[in-house]
Parts: structure tokens; C-alpha cells; sequence
């Protein structure tokens, strides 16, 4: 660019910045940019909900079209209906409430004990010794190759259901309460013991905290297994329970039941994640990964 | 930094250890990392080691805070022969160990008994953080997690400080602040210091006596008469730390200048190169 094209542009350009006009359509575009900010923000807010909500209307259409059999997928209005339904009768409470009870009891029972084993297993040498490479052996068998045994030995019943879901949920607890353990800096366990704490405290204060995040992880595992080892129990055989709510509507070919039931596993399986990962938030709140 | 800490002591019962190695030594199976040796340290004094790494320096230190047990010999605390850990000495570690899952409060409170909580937070604002009580380690920098380190260890009233290397991954101006804090607390309570550095400077800033180790035996020991505070810049200083920065470097093999053969109180397997 050669010298006299320069002071030409420059003078264009103080010609522009001079005029009264110019400085005001400034704060008409600096007050646009903000807006385009905000919209920005929305947009970004929204376009997750974008593709489930253009999914849900083409499924709408498509049904009160005809292009669908009602058999095969009803609209998701009808299938709201059936909800509003089935919460007005009471029907849908109870059966939550069943499958839940079950998923949380089978959750107790084997979490627990996973915990309490990884406990030991992490923490006493000889125990892991005598009971890790079997628990690891028992870890490889699918929990739902033992569905035939499970019927074999407990028939049908509460009991069986109870079973399948405690023992999917102890191997996840179970391995990485162990590892947890293991992996606590054995730095932070030598400054304990050099000032003075005690076997338990040190057990209490360092080693449980240290092993807590690895803890949680193992219970996030375990709560995604619970509602499928669940679902696939409350399959085979139920007197109640969301599972034999969807069993007894394919029977009287209610699609949009089943969609119903369906849509309940979708969101108690939300709802333990949002639990997990709250729990998360509160225990590690010291993390800088959690803050 | 350095003017706001408070010369108030810490303790009521003021005074240090006198510490006395004898013939100590340490193997770890067919490998000697500390051959027998012979040490005193005065009550109040500051001593420093200095070494490459992996001379045994480093062993030193935690067989002095009886996280080792040593193979032969014997340590000795006020003429009393001890094994393990002890009340009276506490240890700030290369890294400051903090739980990162405890406030830094609770963090200088670990082990003491729910009454002296506040003398943490007293402690803490001798160290000059008085105002993050509250704060998470992981929000805090380096220098500041050390200084934690240092109020936790002298919550406890040592009558032993043991620094093992712990200003080793700071920065070079928060490492001057921490001297001139650790100093200003030892000259206030009036503990032992044993310090193990790399750096030479840093021996020659703080201690009373820099001991070098090399090849798991001492092979010098130089008494540091500088007035305190040391200023880095003063002509003698410079002088004692090439002198000792030199001897450090200097090859074990290679053949001893006449005049450093004459140092005080060292057995004769000490200074087995040079005779």
C-alpha cells in the first residue's frame, strides 16, 4: 500500500468517526451485540432440546397422519394420556413403588456388601489373599446367566428378583471400593502416621476420605446395572411392578402402556444419576474436579 | 511478606533436643545407603544436608524421625536411646501432604484434640495465612501449602523440626520468603532443625552447620558463622557456598586439596577418600 493510498483511507476513516450520527448507531450496534450475546446464550441453552423435540413432533404427525399404526407406536399425546391415566387411578404410583422398593433393597443388600468386602479386601492383605482371585473368578459369570439357576433355586418370586439385582451391584461396588483403597497416596498415610493418629483414625481420616470419589464411581456403575438386571427380572415373572405393568399391556396389545412403562425406567434411571451425581457434588465438594 | 510475621513463641516450654547419632547405618538388603555415622547436634541448633541425590541423605533424615529403623548403631534424643516415632519431632515432607479433603484449619488441626483448635488458627496466622481458615489445599499455591505444612507441624510444639527438602518445587522468591520464615520461627521457638536441601544456598542461608553426605557417609561438615539475618549478596556468604558448592560437585575419587582435611569431629571411615 503505497503512502498516499494510506492517507487517503485515514482520512475516510477520521471523516467517519467525526459525524454525531456515527457515535450513536455505535451504542445501537454495542446494545445489538449484547442482544446477539443473549440469544447466543439461549441457543446454546436450547439446541440440546432441539433434535428430541423435531423427533417427538415428526412421531406426532406421523401418528395423526395414519402413517404409523397406533399398534405399532401410538402418538405421544395417547401415550400421555395413558399416563394421566394411569397416575389418576393410583395404579402407576404403586407399581413405581414396588419396582423401585425392590431395585433399592436388591441396591442395599449387594452394595452394602460389596462395600463392607472392599473394605477388607483393600485394606488387610491377607484377606485379599484368601478372597480376591474368587470373588474375581465369580465377577466373570454374567448376573444374567444365573437366571436359570436363580429360578431353579428360588422359583419366581421376590426373593429371585432380589438376588439377580444384589449380585450386579456388588461387583462394581466391590472392585473399586478395593481399588479406592489401594490407590490412596501412601504419602498422606505416612504424614498421618507421623503425627500420631491412631490405626482407626488414620483409617477415618485418611484412607476412607482418600477412597470415597473412587467409592462413588463404583455406586454410578452399580445404579445403571440395578434398572437392567430390574427390568429383565420384572420381565420374566411380576405380580406388580413396572415390569409386569408393560408385560400386562402387551397381553391386551396397549401399546402406549408399555411406551408408558418404558418412559418410567428412562426416568428413575435419571433420577439415580441425578442422586449419584449429587452426592458427588456434596462429598467432593474439595475436589477441583467437582467445584 | 517477611516483616508481618509476629516474633511471639508459639510455645510456653521453649528449647530443642540434643540429637546424637551413633555409628548409624542403614541397608536395604545387600545395599549400604548409610554407613556408620557419627553425628551430635546441640539443642537449638539448625544443621543442613547437603548431597547429590540418592547419597543418603534423604535416609538420614527419616531414620532421625524413626520412620526407618536403622540396621546398626543407635539414635540418641537427650542421651536416651529411642526407636520409632516420637511426640517431640514432627517432619514437613518435599511435597506438603495436605488432605486435600479437609479445610486448611482442619488441616493444621490433624491429631490435636478439639480444644487447641485454636491454637491451629493461631498458628496458621503466624505462617500468614490467618485469613484462609477456611479455604480448600487444592485452591491454594505451592508456597502457600507449604506454609500450611510448616504451621501444621509446629502446632504440635516439636522439640525436632525435620525438613526433607520441602522448598524443593517452589519458585525461586517464594523459596526466600519461606527461609526468612522458617528462621523467624525457629529463632522463636527455639527447636532443633535438621534441613535437607540440594541447594546450597539454602544450607548456607539457614543452618548453623552444613554437613555434606556423600556416598552414604559424611564427608564434610562446615560450621556457618555468618550474623543472621544472612543477606545472599554479603562477600562471605558467596565465598562459603562456591567453597561448599564446589565440594559437592567435586568427583568422591578425585584427589583433596591439602586444606580440607581438617574438619572437625569426624571419625576416620567419614573421611575415608582422603586419608
Amino acid at each position: 500500500m503505497s503512502q498516499k493510498e494510506l492517507e487517503a483511507l485515514c482520512g475516510v476513516e477520521s471523516a467517519f468517526a467525526q459525524p454525531a450520527w456515527y457515535i450513536e448507531s455505535q451504542n445501537a450496534w454495542g446494545l445489538g451485540l449484547k442482544l446477539q450475546n443473549l440469544l447466543q446464550a439461549v441457543g446454546q441453552r436450547l439446541l440440546p432440546w432441539l433434535v428430541p423435540l423435531l423427533l417427538v413432533s415428526v412421531w406426532q404427525i406421523a401418528s395423526s397422519q395414519g402413517w404409523i399404526s397406533v399398534r405399532v407406536l401410538p402418538a405421544p399425546l395417547a401415550v400421555l394420556q395413558a399416563f394421566g391415566r394411569l397416575a389418576e387411578s393410583g395404579e402407576l404410583w404403586t407399581h413405581v413403588q414396588i419396582s423401585a422398593g425392590r431395585a433399592l433393597l436388591g441396591l442395599a443388600v449387594g452394595g452394602g456388601l460389596g462395600l463392607a468386602l472392599g473394605l477388607f479386601t483393600g485394606s488387610i492383605r491377607w484377606v485379599e489373599t484368601l478372597l480376591d482371585s474368587s470373588i474375581q473368578m465369580v465377577r466373570n459369570i454374567p448376573a444374567l446367566a444365573l437366571i436359570p439357576l436363580v429360578i431353579l433355586w428360588f422359583g419366581i418370586d421376590e426373593t429371585a428378583k432380589l438376588f439377580l439385582i444384589s449380585v450386579a451391584v456388588f461387583f462394581p461396588i466391590y472392585i473399586n471400593t478395593f481399588h479406592g483403597i489401594r490407590n490412596v497416596d501412601p504419602g498422606l498415610i505416612e504424614m498421618g502416621r507421623t503425627y500420631g493418629l491412631s490405626q482407626w483414625g488414620l483409617y477415618r481420616q485418611i484412607i476412607l476420605p482418600g477412597a470415597l470419589s473412587s467409592i462413588l464411581v463404583g455406586l454410578r456403575f452399580s445404579l445403571g446395572l440395578m434398572w437392567v438386571i430390574l427390568i429383565v427380572a420384572e420381565t420374566i415373572s411380576a405380580q406388580a411392578g413396572i415390569g409386569y405393568l408393560t408385560m400386562n399391556a402387551r397381553e391386551f396389545l396397549q401399546t402406549d402402556v408399555v411406551l408408558v412403562g418404558i418412559l418410567l425406567y428412562a426416568l428413575l434411571g435419571k433420577l439415580a444419576d441425578v442422586f449419584a451425581k449429587g452426592l458427588e457434588r456434596y462429598w467432593l465438594r474439595w475436589h477441583p474436579g467437582y467445584q | 511478606m517477611t516483616t508481618t510475621f509476629t516474633s511471639t513463641s508459639i510455645s510456653t516450654t521453649a528449647g530443642g533436643v540434643r540429637l546424637a547419632l551413633q555409628n548409624l547405618g542403614k541397608a536395604y538388603g545387600q545395599r549400604q545407603v548409610l554407613h556408620n555415622t557419627q553425628l551430635t547436634i546441640e539443642p537449638g541448633e539448625f544443621v543442613a544436608i547437603v548431597g547429590r541425590s540418592g547419597c543418603g541423605k534423604s535416609t538420614l533424615l527419616r531414620l532421625v524421625a524413626g520412620l526407618e529403623t536403622p540396621t546398626q548403631g543407635q539414635l540418641q534424643v537427650n542421651a536416651q536411646e529411642v526407636q520409632g516415632l516420637r511426640e517431640d519431632t514432627r517432619i514437613m515432607f518435599q511435597e506438603a501432604r495436605l488432605l486435600p479433603w479437609r479445610r486448611v484449619l482442619d488441616n493444621v488441626a490433624l491429631g490435636l484434640p478439639d480444644a487447641q483448635r485454636e491454637a491451629a488458627a493461631r498458628v496458621l496466622a503466624q505462617v500468614g495465612l490467618g485469613d484462609r481458615l477456611n479455604e480448600w489445599p487444592a485452591k491454594l499455591s505451592g508456597g502457600q501449602r507449604q506454609r500450611v505444612a510448616l504451621a501444621r507441624a509446629l502446632v504440635h510444639n516439636p522439640r525436632l523440626l525435620l525438613l526433607d527438602e520441602p522448598l524443593g518445587a517452589l519458585d525461586a522468591l517464594t523459596r526466600i520468603e519461606m527461609h526468612a520464615l522458617i528462621e523467624q520461627l525457629w529463632h522463636d521457638n527455639g527447636f532443633t532443625a535438621l534441613l535437607v536441601t540440594h541447594d546450597v544456598q539454602e544450607a548456607v542461608a539457614l543452618a548453623d552447620r552444613v554437613i555434606l553426605i556423600e556416598e552414604g557417609a559424611i564427608a564434610l561438615d562446615e560450621r556457618i558463622d555468618l550474623p543472621r539475618p544472612r543477606s545472599r549478596g554479603d562477600a562471605r556468604f558467596a565465598a562459603l557456598e562456591k567453597r561448599i558448592l564446589d565440594r559437592v560437585l567435586q568427583h568422591p575419587d578425585e584427589e583433596q586439596p591439602a586444606h580440607d582435611t581438617s574438619w572437625p569431629g569426624l571419625p576416620v571411615h567419614g573421611v575415608r577418600w582422603a586419608v
